[in-house]
This record gives C-alpha cells, sequence and structure tokens, in this order.
C-alpha cells in the first residue's frame, strides 16, 4: 500500500509527465488517446487519495488533519523555486515580445521577494509542506474528477473547434499539455500548507490560465489574456507581503500558523489576513477584477469550464474558506463579505442584458463566487457549510452548462441564446444536459438553492444583516436570467438537427449529471460525514490550539447539528418532490386524451406555431425575442460604476488591515 | 349538471362589419347591460371561449382566419351571427369580395338579425345560445367524448 | 407533541381542502364588489365554480403535450407551498417553493412559442423578479422580528429563540407587525402584482380584462386553464395567511384582528384593481424595487439595530 505522501507526490507529478508527452506528440489519435489515460490516472489518483483518507487516515487522525512531507521534498522544494524563476522568464519574455513591459515588473517584485527571502531572509524553522484533511479531500475529488471530465471532454470538442474555426492555427498539443500542468499545479495549491510552494502553484495556475485564454492569438484573445495575467498578478503580491511578513514576524512558512495564531492577536496577522484575501479576491474575479474572467471567454470552451469556473477561480474560494473561520472575528471580513455580496448582486444584474450563453455563464459565475465568498467573509459555522456546498455544486452545475454550451456551438454554429429557440426539439440530449446544469444552478433539485437558502438563513444570524438585501436582490435577478433562458430552450421548434456532438463529450456531460444527482441524494452524508466535522475543526483551530479538545469538539458538533437535522429533512422532502412530481405529473398526463391545435395567433398561424401570414398574404416567421432590458442592466450602464465600487472596497480593505480599524471584530 | 350554462364566455370576431354591430355587442358587455350577471365575459382568446359572435359578412382574406379560430375553440361551442351581414352577407351580399355570411364557413347555431342589431336582441341571442350549449354539453357527455381527465 | 402533529396533519389538510373553496369564494366576491364600484349588478358570488366546472367539462385541446405535465407540477408546488405554510414549517422554504411553482408554470406557457404566451412569459418573469426580493426579506424579517421579541421578553426571563418556522412565529407574545411596519407595506405592495391587479396584472388578468389576450395563460384551454384558477384560488389563500401572520400572537383575540387585517387587504386590493390603470413594466419593476428597499430596507435596518440598542 502506497501512503499518503506517495499519492500526493504523484498527483503532481504524474500530470506534469502527461503533459510532457503530449506536448511531444504530433500525432492527434495518439495524443487522444495519451490525454484519455492521463485524464483517467488523474481521477482514479483523486479517487485513491479520497479513498485512504476517508476509510485508512482519518480516523486514526481524529477525523482532524494529518501533515506529512513529500518523498523528496528537498528537491520539491527547490523545484518551486526554480518553478517560480522559470514562470518569471516566461512572463517577461512574452510581455515584451507583445510590448506589455509593465506586467514583467508585478512578476519581478513577486519572484524577487521569493528569492530574497529564501537565500538572504531570516532563517525559518522548516514546517510540514502538506497537509490533507476534508477539505483538502473535497477539493481533490473537484478537480480530480470535474477537471478531468472536462479533459476528455476537451478532445473531442477541439476537434470539432479545429473543423469551425479554420483561421486558428491548430496548437492542441500545447493546449492538452497546459491542461495537464494545470491540474498539477491545483493539486498541489489544495495539498500544500507552506506559504512559499502555494505561492508558486498559485502563480502556475495564472499563467496556465494566461496562456490558454490566449490560444488563439487573435488580437482580442492578447489582450485579453494580459489582462488577466496582470490583474492575477497583482493579487499574487498579496502573497508577497505575507511570505515578507511571515519570514520576518513570525518565523513560520506555515499557512495555517500563519493565519490561526496571529491574525486576531497581531496587526501583522491581520496585514496577512487582508493580503491572502486581496489575492483571492482577484483570483475569484469579484469586482472590481471582473473583467479578467469575462474576457477569459475567448478561449474554448473546455479551458472556460475548467479554468474559469469549474476548478481555477475555485482556488480562491478555498482559500478564503480556509480563513473564513478567522475572517468571521476581523472587520477584514466583514469588507470582504460586502465585496462578495456586491458582486453577487451587480453581476446577476449584468447577466440579464447578455444574449451571449456564454457570457451569461461568465456572469453567473462571477456572481456566485461573488455569494461563496459572501459566505466565507461572515464566518459562522453555517455560512462555512453553505460556502462548502455552494463551490461543490457550482463546480458540478457549471462544468456541465459550459459543455453543453459548447457542444451546442459546435452543432448549431451559434451560442447565443436568442438561437436556441426550441432547442428541447432540436437536439434533445444536449439541451437535457444544459436543462439539468441550468435546474443545479437555481433550483431546487440539484442543490445550488439549498445552499442558497443557507446562505440566507445564516447571514441573518451574523452582524452583516444587510448583506440580506444583497442576496435577496440578487437571488430574483438570478431566477430571472435563468428560466429566461429554460423558456427560450423548452419552447416548440422545427425538426432535429444533426448532432456533431462526440460520443467521449457525451460521455462526459452523462457523468456529470449522474455526479450531480448522486451529490445531491447523498448531501445529509456529506454534510454529516465530511462538511460538519471539518467546520468543527476549523472553529476549534482558529484559536491557535492544534490540539482538538474531544469536549469542545462535541460542543461545537451539537451546536451545529440542528443545521444538518432539523432543516435538511425538509429540504430532502422538497429534492424528492421536485425530481419525483413532474416525472409522475408526465406519466399521469400521458393517458390524457387531447385534440392538437395550433396556437393561437389571430387566426394566421400557418399552422407549424411558427410562422404566420402577413397582410400581403405571404408567409413570415415568428420570433419571440427574450428581453434583455439594456436601458436598465446594460453592461454600459453598470460595469464600470461597479468597478470603481470594488475599487473602493478594496481599498477599504487595504486600509482596514494597516490601521487596524477595530481589527477585530 | 344544469350548471353549466351559467359559465358562457364570449369570443367576439369582426369579419368584415361596418362596425354597427360591433359597437352594439360591446354595448352589451358593459355596464349598462351588465352581461357579466350571467356569468358572461368577453374573452379575447378562443382557447378559452364558449360562444363565437361573429359580426359581418365573411370576405376572402378572412374566411380562413374565421376557421381555424373557430377551430381553436374547445368543444362544446355556439356560433352566433350577429347582425344581417353575419346572416346572409346583407348589403355587402353581391361584392365581389364577401362570400357571404357565416355559414359559408363555419355551422352557424343562432341567428341575430338586425342593422345593427340591438343589444337586446343580442343578449337574446346569447341567452337562446345558452340553452343550445348546454344541449350540446349534455350530447357530448353522452357520447363521452373528449373530457380531459381530473385534475 | 402527539397533540402537535395532530393539529399540523389537521391543518394542512384543512388547507388542501378548504382553500379552494374559500379561494373560490372570494374571487366570487372580488368579482362582485368590483361590479358593484362600477354600478353593475355582477355576477353570483359562486360564479367562479361555474366557471372551474364548466372548463373542466370542455374538450380538452392543448398545443403542446409537455403542457399538462407541468401545469399539474405548477399546482402540486402551489399547494406544497401552502401546505408546509400551514403546516407551521419553515418561511424560507414556503417562498422557495413558491418560486418553483412560478417557474413551472413559466415552463408550461413557454413550451407553446407563440407571440402571446411569449410577451406574457416575460412580464410574468418580470413580475416574479419585482416579487422575489420582497417575499425572501419578509421571511427574514419575521425571523429578526422574532428575535427582537426574544431580547424583549429576555428581561422577564423568557429567552425567545429567533426562528423561521411558522409554528414559533404564531407563538410570539406581541404581533410581528410591531416590528416590521416597512415589511407589511413592501408586501401589500406586491400582492397587487402577485393577485394579478391592476396596475400591475400585465403577464395575465383576471375578469373581463384581457392583457395581451391573457398572455401567460392564453394558450392553456379547459381543463388545463382550470387548473391554473384552482392554483391561483390556492396560492391566494396562502398568501392572505402571510398577511394574517403579521397580526396572530399567542392570544386567540388576536386571530380576529388577523381576519380583519386580511378583510381590509383584500378590499384594499379590489380598490386598487378598479381605481388604477395598468403600467408598464419598468414602472413597475421600478417602482416595486423601490417600495421594498425603502420599506422593507429600513425596517431590516432598524431590526438590525434595535436589539443593540435595547441591549445598552
Amino acid at each position: 500500500m502506497i501512503d499518503m505522501a506517495h499519492v500526493v507526490a504523484l498527483l503532481i507529478c504524474v500530470p506534469l509527465v502527461f503533459a510532457v508527452l503530449i506536448a511531444i506528440i504530433p500525432d492527434d489519435k495518439i495524443r487522444g488517446i495519451i490525454v484519455y489515460i492521463g485524464g483517467i490516472t488523474v481521477m482514479a489518483g483523486a479517487l485513491y487519495a479520497a479513498y485512504l483518507w476517508l476509510f485508512k487516515l482519518s480516523k486514526a487522525a481524529n477525523n482532524t488533519f494529518i501533515e506529512f512531507d513529500l518523498p523528496f521534498n528537498k528537491y520539491f522544494n527547490y523545484a518551486t523555486l526554480i518553478g517560480d524563476v522559470v514562470l518569471m522568464v516566461v512572463i517577461i519574455f512574452l510581455s515584451f515580445k507583445h510590448k506589455k513591459h509593465i506586467i514583467c515588473l508585478l512578476s519581478l517584485i513577486q519572484t524577487a521577494v521569493v528569492c530574497w527571502v529564501e537565500f538572504k531572509g531570516p532563517k525559518v524553522e522548516e514546517c510540514v509542506s502538506m497537509r490533507f484533511d476534508n477539505l483538502t479531500m473535497i477539493m481533490v475529488l473537484i478537480i480530480g474528477i470535474i477537471g478531468s471530465l472536462i479533459g476528455i471532454y476537451a478532445v473531442g470538442y477541439m476537434r470539432g473547434y479545429h473543423v469551425h474555426h479554420k483561421e486558428f492555427k491548430d496548437r492542441r498539443s500545447f493546449f492538452f499539455a497546459m491542461i495537464f500542468v494545470f491540474y498539477a499545479a491545483m493539486f498541489g495549491l489544495v495539498t500544500t500548507q507552506n506559504i512559499m510552494w502555494l505561492e508558486f502553484f498559485w502563480e502556475t495556475t495564472s499563467v496556465c490560465s494566461f496562456l490558454l485564454i490566449g490560444y488563439t492569438r487573435t488580437e482580442e484573445a492578447i489582450t485579453n489574456c494580459f489582462r488577466a495575467l496582470w490583474m492575477n498578478l497583482l493579487g499574487g503580491l498579496g502573497f508577497a507581503v505575507v511570505i515578507i511578513i511571515s519570514a520576518y514576524k513570525f518565523d513560520t512558512f506555515n499557512l495555517h500558523d500563519i493565519i490561526n495564531g496571529n491574525a486576531l492577536t497581531s496587526k501583522y496577522g491581520l496585514i496577512c489576513l487582508a493580503a491572502l484575501a486581496f489575492a483571492a479576491v482577484s483570483k475569484t474575479a469579484l469586482f472590481p477584477f471582473s473583467k479578467w474572467l469575462l474576457g477569459a471567454m475567448v478561449a474554448p470552451t473546455p479551458s472556460s469550464a475548467l479554468l474559469h469556473s469549474a476548478t481555477m477561480v475555485k482556488a480562491g474560494v478555498y482559500l478564503l474558506i480556509r480563513m473564513s473561520p478567522v475572517m468571521g472575528d476581523t472587520r477584514v471580513g466583514t469588507v470582504i463579505s460586502i465585496i462578495g455580496g456586491f458582486t453577487f448582486f451587480a453581476s446577476s444584474l449584468l447577466a440579464i442584458s447578455q444574449s451571449d450563453g456564454k457570457k451569461v455563464l461568465a456572469y453567473s459565475t462571477i456572481s456566485n463566487l461573488g455569494l461563496m465568498v459572501a459566505c466565507t467573509g461572515v464566518g459562522n459555522s453555517e455560512t462555512m457549510w453553505a460556502a462548502i456546498f455552494l463551490m461543490v455544486f457550482h463546480a458540478v452545475s457549471k462544468s456541465m452548462c459550459f459543455q453543453s454550451v459548447g457542444a451546442i456551438e459546435n452543432s448549431t454554429g451559434s451560442r447565443d441564446i436568442e438561437d436556441m429557440q426550441g432547442l428541447m426539439c432540436r437536439l434533445p440530449k444536449l439541451a437535457l444536459v444544459l436543462l439539468i446544469g441550468m435546474a443545479g444552478m437555481y433550483l431546487a433539485p440539484f442543490g445550488m438553492l439549498i445552499s442558497k437558502w443557507a446562505a440566507l438563513k445564516s447571514v441573518v444570524d451574523s452582524d452583516v444583516v444587510f448583506l440580506v438585501l444583497f442576496i435577496a436582490f440578487g437571488s430574483a435577478s438570478t431566477m430571472f436570467y435563468w428560466t429566461k433562458w429554460m423558456t427560450k430552450i423548452v419552447g416548440n421548434s422545427e425538426e432535429r438537427e444533426k448532432d456533431v456532438t462526440q460520443s467521449n463529450e457525451y460521455i462526459s456531460m452523462f457523468v456529470h449529471a449522474l455526479i450531480a444527482v448522486c451529490v445531491v441524494a447523498s448531501l445529509p452524508i456529506i454534510s454529516k460525514k465530511l462538511v460538519l466535522p471539518y467546520i468543527v475543526n476549523a472553529t476549534i483551530l482558529k484559536f491557535g490550539d492544534i490540539t482538538v479538545n474531544p469536549n469542545m469538539y462535541k460542543q461545537f458538533y451539537t451546536e451545529l447539528a440542528p443545521l444538518n437535522e432539523g432543516n435538511l429533512k425538509v429540504m430532502v422532502i422538497m429534492i424528492a418532490a421536485v425530481i419525483i412530481v413532474p416525472l409522475f405529473m408526465y406519466f399521469i398526463s400521458r393517458g390524457a386524451t387531447s385534440k392538437n391545435v395550433v396556437g393561437y395567433m389571430n387566426g394566421i398561424n400557418t399552422g407549424d406555431n411558427r410562422h404566420f401570414v402577413d397582410s400581403f398574404g405571404n408567409e413570415k416567421e415568428l420570433h419571440v425575442s427574450n428581453w434583455y432590458m439594456e436601458e436598465f442592466f446594460g453592461e454600459k450602464k453598470i460595469f464600470v460604476p461597479a468597478v470603481l465600487i470594488g475599487v473602493i472596497l478594496c481599498v477599504i480593505l487595504i486600509g482596514v488591515s494597516l490601521y487596524g480599524l477595530g481589527g477585530v471584530r | 349538471m344544469k350548471s353549466f350554462h351559467k359559465s358562457p364566455w364570449l369570443l367576439h370576431y369582426d369579419a368584415s362589419s361596418c362596425n354597427g354591430c360591433d359597437i352594439e355587442v360591446l354595448a352589451c358587455t358593459m355596464p349598462r347591460y351588465d352581461v357579466e350577471r350571467f356569468g358572461i365575459i368577453n374573452t379575447g382568446n378562443p382557447m378559452h371561449a364558449d360562444i363565437f359572435c361573429v359580426t359581418g359578412g365573411v370576405n376572402e382574406q378572412n374566411a380562413p382566419v374565421v376557421k381555424q379560430i373557430y377551430d381553436q375553440i374547445p368543444e362544446p361551442k355556439v356560433v352566433v351571427a350577429v347582425g344581417t351581414c353575419a346572416c346572409t352577407g346583407g348589403v355587402f351580399k353581391e361584392c365581389y369580395n364577401i362570400l357571404g355570411g357565416v355559414d359559408k364557413v363555419i355551422p352557424v347555431d343562432i341567428y341575430v338579425p338586425g342593422c345593427a342589431a340591438r343589444p337586446e336582441s343580442i343578449i337574446d341571442g346569447v341567452v337562446k345560445a345558452l340553452a343550445l350549449y348546454q344541449e350540446k354539453h349534455d350530447k357530448m357527455v353522452k357520447e363521452g367524448r373528449g373530457l380531459p381527465e381530473g385534475e | 407533541m402527539q397533540k402537535a402533529d395532530i393539529i399540523k396533519i389537521v391543518s394542512i389538510l384543512a388547507f388542501i381542502v378548504l382553500a379552494p373553496v374559500l379561494g373560490g369564494l372570494l374571487e366570487g366576491i372580488d368579482r362582485k364588489i368590483s361590479a358593484r364600484m362600477q354600478r353593475r349588478v355582477g355576477p353570483k358570488i359562486t360564479q367562479p365554480f361555474y366557471d372551474v366546472l364548466k372548463l373542466f367539462n370542455k374538450e380538452y385541446i392543448s398545443v403542446n403535450k409537455k403542457q399538462l405535465f407541468l401545469l399539474l407540477s405548477h399546482i402540486f408546488f402551489v399547494v406544497f407551498a401552502g401546505g408546509l405554510f400551514f403546516g407551521g414549517y419553515d418561511m424560507l422554504m414556503v417562498f422557495l417553493s413558491l418560486s418553483t411553482a412560478s417557474i413551472f408554470m413559466i415552463l408550461a406557457a413557454s413550451s407553446t412559442h407563440t407571440a402571446y404566451t411569449g410577451v406574457g412569459t416575460v412580464r410574468e418573469l418580470v413580475q416574479m423578479m419585482c416579487c422575489e426580493p420582497a417575499e425572501l426579506l419578509v421571511a427574514v424579517g419575521f425571523y429578526l422580528a422574532s428575535a427582537v421579541g426574544g431580547i424583549h421578553y429576555a428581561s422577564l426571563g423568557l429567552a425567545n429563540d429567533p426562528s423561521f418556522m411558522v409554528k414559533d412565529l404564531i407563538n410570539v407574545d406581541k404581533p410581528a407587525i410591531m416590528y416590521m411596519p416597512g415589511f407589511f407595506i413592501a408586501f401589500v405592495f406586491i400582492l397587487t402584482i402577485k393577485f394579478r391587479k391592476s396596475p400591475f396584472d400585465l403577464s395575465t388578468s383576471h375578469h373581463a380584462h384581457q392583457e395581451v389576450v391573457k398572455g401567460l395563460t392564453a394558450e392553456f384551454s379547459g381543463g388545463a386553464y382550470a387548473i391554473t384558477e384552482i392554483a391561483e384560488w390556492y396560492e391566494e389563500v396562502m398568501l392572505l395567511g402571510v398577511v394574517a401572520l403579521f397580526f396572530v400572537t399567542n392570544n386567540p383575540i388576536s386571530y380576529i384582528w388577523a381576519a380583519l387585517a386580511v378583510i381590509i387587504v383584500f378590499f384594499l386590493e379590489i380598490l386598487i384593481d378598479n381605481t388604477s390603470a395598468r403600467v408598464k413594466w419598468d414602472l413597475m419593476f421600478k417602482a416595486s424595487w423601490g417600495v421594498i428597499l425603502a420599506c422593507a430596507g429600513t425596517n431590516l435596518l432598524v431590526l438590525e439595530i434595535l436589539p443593540q440598542v435595547l441591549r445598552h
């Protein structure tokens, strides 16, 4: 049997090996097969890690966490340093090539800080580099399963993509290699607790994303990818601050020690907290940084799905969840939750005015990330519960939505919502996947609603009650834009269209649907066995107390139990109702005899409900358009003010941390 | 089952009337005559209607329209031709574009003559239609067709 | 414990059986009063029942077969929401399942794809967007009001934990309206939208009004239309129940006040219906969000500050 250290080391290294393999193999077929094998390997590795933790280690660790060093830990340490320098060189090279000189400054500062601290800085006590607990396990599963499914989907998708888009150079080897590098970086990011390593993995995801956004090398793509880069690097500066402070003041590189021990007691700890939160805000593309995620939609769909909604942006949320119990006690947390709540509201309004399917998905991603961040900022145990479940459901549903929109675009040549009229008749399988994904985003059966419900409920208990206003208004507009899109899909339309979606794309999508249903069905168990223990431990650990007192554990657990039991019962009934009732109704109503008539169009319906006779006696097509309400919610109206408010909030965030305004709440 | 004639919903269609009869039909539904006391409502939608009031003679262009709307009214239904033109084509009968009365296109049950038809006579015609409506309904129940399953 | 369960089941069953009767009668009264306001005699009070019976006995024609099962799901969730409410369950859940119900309704309507349902559907969506914040905020308001009550009675040694459960909310010592007048105004405001009363009957309308050929319900005929009518009755009764909840306390006499309040609110809605002209959607949107923000929002902040003031 292999122990956890080896598994994690493999999870980081194996994708890199596959990345190299993919990069050097020019043949399309063989490369496809290698991507499959790689994807399945990654998935298996993630599942094995979860198995190992759940059934072997967690009990021994008293359901808290384990710490371990990787095999060849020293070499890994060197590798991160060298990697940092390599990333810097890549960034500098590319930004000079495209004449964006300012950007390399951001990267230079960061790398210089890391090198300075490593070689010239004070001798810092070595910390154990890895840590594995329930939250890590959830993250590993999201990356391993959702991530690799998207990789598998991408094989088929990119084939279709290059058939449609002959104008772009085929750089698929590079594309898949980057995706695998990204897996490695993400696995590293969620398992490490060494802040130096974390900074390296964080920057790697930024650079991966930058390279993938620029995949097509059009002018737009290049502008957008550099925007993504500078915004993420700016956030990354937060890490530079944390590294300096932790080296000179705290004598440790352990993320948990930096946050838990110090944030509540020392001013520098508070600055660390704010700096990390700032980095996370840029990563999760909240206002004022939202523009990079919107621009990222120029990339091929799999990279949008993988990097910009299902997994990478979750890195920020992950970090915030880690800090959540501490943030809950500080003004930093208050500011963060306002940034999140505001983003949730503003971008759900912006989503209304969009007709491009991918853009709606992008705005909804930003909006949901805002909700998660708001939850983490409030930082009581119920909001943490909500944040974790929001993250899980969002990863599954959003990836499903992206995949089906991508496949629809490949089949119909458009991803505009107006062109999706009657998709249920034209491409029933894809439409079904899209509908399940959308339902997961906001309807009852698939949990997003459950989490939103929990979020609302727990925010009420916190001190920042006016967040409720953001959630109430934001969820109204969320409902509006999703239902609006749904009505387009279920509508009536002409006959079937040719579905060019490849079978591997379908495999990925259906497995997603299956996972969505499974997660919902096992919600009470996941909540009880994984999420609650994690929250309880995190709440206890924020006092910097490493040894968990069983009595304390029990006390916290019973305080949280109502969330799990009483309310979940109603929710389970509701879930069952939303799945079973329509099915049941479908079967009893199937027997109803009805005469089919044409719809009412003042008597001039030509007989197919889609055309009418005009006053000259000619046939004309009827197009029922959605409403986009540009004059209320247009990007021109809302986007710039929202960014400005975001900037102000970020300034407040920095101010609060620097001057320790109130500091502890 | 006597009660079903208590809620007849009306659909009014102007085939090619001079608007005289239309004004009278609408006058019926106004407060002065208040047909709502019989449960009559003027709907704008064939899907909800029971009684189809047509005014004016049918011409070439609206014949298919009248037919389609008639088809969209669920059974049982009663057609009332309001005004002389709707009954026979009236003074426009010999026009090049007029087909004649409404009964050239769809089966008419009640004829309400007059130019323009008086509200009183229209109400009278509609009340007659109610009796017929009940009759048709009972016949439909006897034949047992078209009834939807209960809630 | 046993007794509480029996009461719960009885009230749920009573809702399921009696709500359509009550709702139908309310609509009949509504039509009668409207007629009198227009100096007409008006139909009988039992007229809505005749209408629905007739609709059930008509031939069933449909434009799209998907319609019926979506509509049946719609009525199920409306009844479910009402059952949760009268069974004393969570207020948030009540409103969330109510919105789920309206989504099914919207999908049923849009499955036909014609111009009138198209316009009706989008307008209904806008109406939903106008109502949703108020519903959620009212639930939150009840919760906070029960918390304030808790602070208030803490001096008497009676701790009162805040709760979302209706069964706890009817067991307070002081009526919720005392703490949440702003929420009440916002809720009454959106009731006009929910009841599809002029000036906000944009997506579909009642009586002889014919906005966009009944918009949302344009393609429902016979039994299908009857189902939507009955669902509306259920919803109406449930929403009036929420109005009553503002006044109910653990004192039985309060139920009389609650009934009186419901009657006044109901009459007010009819009066508004008959004295105002239909507005455009954008005015409705601005007005409702404005009123919600101004009334419910202010009230929310006051409720947030109040406990801290009381504490000092």
